[in-house]
C-alpha cells in the first residue's frame, strides 16, 4: 500500500501521518503495516469485519428509515491512536469539566450562587429548554446529577484539543467503543501484539459500580435495571449490551410500578420487586406522565415522586440535561474557575454567544465562515456549516438567529483532524472526532480511549453515525518507559 | 426475573421449534410426494397441520407445491421466514439474559434464511436449505441446552419448546388420521407409507422401530406419538417436560393443576380404541383445546402486565400466535 498518494487537507492535522507522509512518533509499525498489506489484504480484513457485525448484531437505528430498525453498524478497521501521556491530561482534564458540570446543576437547582455572583446571567436558565423546575431543592447523593457524561473532543489544525459540547442526558455510543475493540482485535490480531494497548473493556463493570454506589438501600446486592424506551429506539442494541454485561435487568415502563408506598417495582415472576436504581436511557420529558408528557407509554408513573422521596436513584438523574445546553456550555470554563479554583484543563471551542448584539452582529456579517448550532439539539441535526450551504438556507439562519439569538451558538470552523481510512481502494484522509465516557458518582473514571466517529464522505465534517458517519477503534497507545 | 422477559423466553422457545418442526414437516412431504405422486392432497395437507387454511386462501387462489412453498417459506404470516423473525424478535429483547452466542447463532439463522430461502421454492435446492436450517435450530437447542443455568429463563424456554412439539405432534396425528378418512384421497394400500410418513416427520421412524417390534401401522404409531413417555416429541413425553419445568417455578399451583389436567386425557383415553371408532379427531381436538388452556394459564400466572401499556399490537410480537 503506497502512503504517497495520501493527501492531508490543509490547515488539517493528521492523528497517524505528519504532513510530509511519514509515520507519526511510535506509529512506525502501524504505518509500516499499512504499507506492507495491499489494498486486498485490508479489503479482505474490512470484509471479515462486516461479516463479524452482522453476525454479532451489531445494529443501530435511524428514524427516518421507517420500518428497517436494523442497520448494521458502520466500522473503518483503521484505528485511531493517542498516545498515554496525552491521554492523561485528557483524562483529568474530563474529570475536572464533570465535576465542575454536577456543582453547577447542583447549585443552578439550590443555591443559584453562580447566578447570584453574577458569573452567569439569570435569563440563561430562565430559556434553558432542559431547566425542570420539578428538579428545584433535590440533592442527589454525592451531589451528582450527572453520572454518565459523553464529552465530544475535536482536534484544531495546531493539534489543540478542544471540547466541543458535552452530553449529559442520555448519552450513547460506549456499546459501539467496545465492539470496535472487539472487531479490532478480531481481523488485525497482529496489531495488537506489537501495540501495548490500553484495555477498555472494564466500563460495563465501572458503570455498575457508579450506579451500585448511589443506591438510596445500603444493601450488598442493589437492585440495578437500566430504563429502555424499547427496540425502536435508536439505541436499543446499546441498552441491552449494557445490561447484559452489567447483569442488570433491562426494563420498559411497562415492567415497573409505583406503588403506594412511593417505591419502584418491577413486576417479576415471583410478583413485584424493589428497584434501587434506574440507569434511565429514556428523555426526561417522557419519564413520567403524572409530571411531564402525559401521553407518554414510554415512562412509569409516579417515579419523580418515587426520586423525589429519595425511594429510587435516577441516572442521570432528571434535570442534569440544562448543562447540556449548547449556551450553557460556553460558560464550563468559567464554571471551572468559579466551582473548583482551577484552570481549565481543556479548552472550549471558542464560541459566539448570540444573545450579546454585538456577537450577533459578527454571527450575521461572517455567517459564512462560522458553524451555527441549535442550543439543544443533538445528533447533529439542524447545523449549519457556513461554507457549505446554500443562500437560500444561509438567507433562511439568518431569520432565526435574529428571531430567536437564544437558541444558537455559532463557531469558527474547526477543522477536525483526519485519519486514514478506507475508501473503496484507496486510504483517504478522513475528519473524525472523539468521544469518550465520563462516570462520576463516590468516584470519577475515564473510558481509556472512546468512540472514534469519522465523516466518511471526503471533506465533511458531520461525523453522526445518524447521518451517514462511521467509527474507528481508538487506541491509547502505553507510554513506553 | 421480569414477566416480559418470561413471556418472550417462552416465545423464544416455542418460535424456535416451530422453525425446525415446519422445515421438517416440509422435508418429509417433500419425500413422501416422491414415493406417492398420484396422491393429490398431499400439499393441501401441510395448510391443514398448520392450520393456516384461511390465510392461504386469501393469498393464493390454488393450492399446489409452488404457492404452498411460497407461503410456508417466505409469507410473512406464517411460513418458517416468519417464525424466524419472531424468535430474533424475542431473542432480540432478552438478550441479557441469554448466553450471548446464542444471539449470533440466531442472527446466522436469520441470514441464512434471507439469503437462501428461495432456493426452497423448488425441489432441487429445498433439502439442502431446510436441512441447513434444522441444523442451525439444533445448533442453538444444544448450546442454550449446554450453556444455560437450569434455571427461570431456561425453564420458561423448555416450557414454550415441549408446548409448540406437543402441539404439532398432535397435529400431525391428527392430519394423518383425517388423509385416512377421506375417502377422496384413495390412500388404500398407500396406508402404510402414510403412517411412516407421520412417524418421519416427527424424527420418530427410528425410536418408534425400536420400541415397537411390528409393522408400521396407524394404532401403534398414533398410541407411540401420543402415549410414550421417552419419546421426545410424544405428547406425553412434551407434558411431562412441561410439568417438570413448572415444579421449579414460583406460584405454579394453578398452571400445575392445568398441566396435570392435560396429562390425565392423555393417559386415561384408550387412543387405539378411539382410533378404531374413528373419534380420535375429537379427542385431539380436546387435548388442543388443554395446550391452549396450558398457555392461558401461563399468561395469567407469569406473563400477565398491564396490557393497556403495550405499545401498540403491530409492535408486540409476543401476542401472535401463528398457527391457531
Amino acid at each position: 500500500m503506497d502512503l504517497k498518494n495520501y493527501t492531508i487537507p490543509d490547515r488539517v492535522f493528521d492523528e497517524i501521518l505528519t504532513n510530509t507522509n511519514r509515520a507519526r512518533p511510535g506509529l512506525g509499525q502501524l504505518v509500516n503495516f499499512l504499507k506492507k498489506n495491499g489494498i486486498q489484504n485490508l479489503n479482505e480484513r474490512k470484509h471479515n469485519a462486516e461479516l463479524a457485525i452482522q453476525t454479532m448484531g451489531i445494529t443501530f437505528t435511524v428514524y427516518t428509515e421507517g420500518t428497517n430498525i436494523d442497520r448494521e453498524w458502520p466500522f473503518d478497521i483503521i484505528p485511531r491512536v493517542i498516545h498515554q501521556k496525552e491521554w492523561t491530561s485528557v483524562e483529568k482534564g474530563l474529570k475536572q469539566r464533570l465535576q465542575a458540570l454536577n456543582l453547577f446543576i447542583n447549585d443552578i437547582y439550590n443555591d443559584e450562587k453562580i447566578i447570584k455572583d453574577k458569573r452567569v446571567p439569570k435569563d440563561l436558565l430562565a430559556s434553558s429548554k432542559d431547566f425542570r423546575p420539578e428538579c428545584v431543592g433535590m440533592n442527589p447523593v454525592y451531589n451528582t446529577w450527572a453520572h454518565i457524561c459523553g464529552t465530544d473532543l475535536i482536534r484544531d489544525g495546531d493539534g489543540t484539543m478542544y471540547v466541543l459540547e458535552d452530553n449529559l442526558r442520555v448519552p450513547s455510543g460506549v456499546s459501539y467503543m467496545l465492539e470496535n475493540r472487539n472487531i479490532s482485535k478480531r481481523v488485525m490480531p497482529e496489531l495488537f501484539k506489537n501495540h501495548d494497548i490500553l484495555p477498555m473493556d472494564d466500563y460495563p463493570a465501572q458503570l455498575f459500580d457508579t450506579l451500585s454506589s448511589i443506591s438510596p438501600r445500603p444493601l450488598d446486592y442493589p437492585e440495578v435495571v437500566v430504563l429502555t424506551p424499547g427496540i425502536y429506539n435508536s439505541a436499543y442494541f446499546e441498552h441491552s449490551f449494557l445490561a447484559q454485561r452489567m447483569g442488570a435487568e433491562l426494563v420498559e415502563g411497562s415492567d415497573l410500578i409505583v406503588a403506594d408506598d412511593d417505591c419502584v417495582y418491577m413486576k417479576t415472576v415471583e410478583g413485584l420487586s424493589r428497584v434501587d436504581v434506574i440507569y434511565r436511557r429514556i428523555d426526561d420529558l417522557f419519564l413520567d406522565p403524572e409530571v411531564f408528557n402525559k401521553d407518554s407509554t414510554l415512562g412509569v408513573k409516579g417515579l419523580m415522586r418515587a426520586w423525589r422521596k429519595g425511594n429510587v436513584a435516577l441516572a442521570n438523574a432528571p434535570g442534569a440535561g440544562v448543562a447540556d445546553d449548547k449556551v450553557v456550555y460556553t460558560y464550563v470554563p468559567e464554571m471551572i474557575k468559579y466551582y473548583l479554583g482551577e484552570d481549565p484543563i481543556l479548552p472550549n471551542v471558542p464560541s459566539y454567544m448570540c444573545t450579546d448584539k454585538k456577537q450577533l452582529q459578527h454571527v450575521i456579517q461572517n455567517i459564512e465562515n462560522l458553524v451555527v448550532k441549535p442550543a439543544n439539539e443533538s445528533g447533529g441535526y439542524g447545523m449549519y456549516i457556513g461554507p457549505r450551504e446554500s443562500k437560500r438556507r444561509t438567507a433562511e439562519m439568518k431569520r432565526l438567529l435574529k428571531a430567536n439569538p437564544r437558541n444558537y451558538i455559532a463557531q469558527p470552523i474547526v477543522n477536525l483532524s483526519t485519519v486514514p481510512t478506507l475508501c473503496d481502494n484507496n486510504l483517504e484522509a478522513r475528519h473524525v472526532d472523539l468521544r469518550p465516557f465520563i462516570l462520576q458518582a463516590n468516584k470519577s473514571y475515564v473510558t481509556a480511549g472512546g468512540l472514534t466517529r469519522v465523516a466518511l464522505v471526503r471533506g465533511s465534517l458531520v461525523v453522526n453515525s445518524s447521518q451517514g458517519g462511521g467509527s474507528k477503534d481508538t487506541w491509547i497507545l502505553a507510554s513506553k518507559d | 426475573m421480569l414477566s416480559r422477559v418470561a413471556e418472550r423466553m417462552y416465545w423464544f422457545g416455542r418460535y424456535l421449534e416451530r422453525v425446525e418442526n415446519t422445515a421438517r414437516l416440509i422435508n418429509v412431504n417433500t419425500n413422501l410426494i416422491m414415493d406417492l405422486p398420484k396422491v393429490k392432497h398431499i400439499w393441501e395437507s401441510l395448510i391443514e397441520i398448520t392450520g393456516t387454511r384461511e390465510a392461504f386462501d386469501q393469498r393464493f387462489s390454488r393450492i399446489d407445491e409452488r404457492n404452498v412453498m411460497k407461503f410456508l417459506l417466505d409469507d410473512e404470516f406464517s411460513s418458517i421466514k416468519a417464525a424466524i423473525l419472531g424468535a430474533r424478535e424475542n431473542a432480540r429483547t432478552t438478550r441479557e439474559i441469554m448466553p450471548s452466542e446464542s444471539w449470533v447463532l440466531i442472527n446466522e439463522l436469520s441470514i441464512y434464511m434471507n439469503k437462501h430461502k428461495t432456493k426452497g421454492i423448488n425441489r432441487s435446492g429445498r433439502h439442502e436449505l431446510l436441512d441447513e436450517i434444522i441444523g442451525i435450530c439444533n445448533q442453538i437447542t444444544g448450546y442454550l441446552e449446554g450453556t444455560m443455568s437450569a434455571d427461570t429463563p431456561y425453564h420458561f424456554i423448555k416450557i414454550g419448546r415441549n408446548l409448540e412439539r406437543a402441539d404439532m405432534t398432535t397435529r400431525i396425528v391428527d392430519v394423518g388420521c383425517l388423509n385416512l378418512m377421506n375417502p377422496e384421497l384413495e390412500i388404500g394400500q398407500y396406508e402404510n407409507i402414510l403412517w411412516m410418513s407421520v412417524l418421519t416427520s416427527l424424527n420418530a421412524y427410528q425410536m418408534y422401530r425400536q420400541q415397537v417390534q411390528d409393522t408400521v401401522n396407524g394404532e401403534d404409531v398414533v398410541d407411540f406419538l401420543l402415549k410414550n413417555r421417552q419419546f421426545p416429541r410424544g405428547v406425553a413425553h412434551c407434558l411431562a417436560e412441561v410439568a417438570q419445568a413448572s415444579q421449579s417455578l414460583p406460584r405454579n399451583d394453578n398452571a400445575l393443576r392445568t398441566i396435570t389436567h392435560a396429562q390425565r386425557t392423555i393417559d386415561q383415553n384408550d387412543v387405539i380404541a378411539l382410533l378404531n371408532n374413528e373419534k380420535l379427531h375429537d379427542f385431539i381436538d380436546n387435548v388442543q383445546l388443554d395446550l391452549s388452556d396450558i398457555n392461558g394459564e401461563l399468561t395469567t400466572t407469569w406473563f400477565q402486565r398491564n396490557v393497556d401499556q403495550e405499545l401498540n399490537p403491530s409492535q408486540s410480537f409476543t401476542q401472535t400466535r401463528l398457527f391457531t
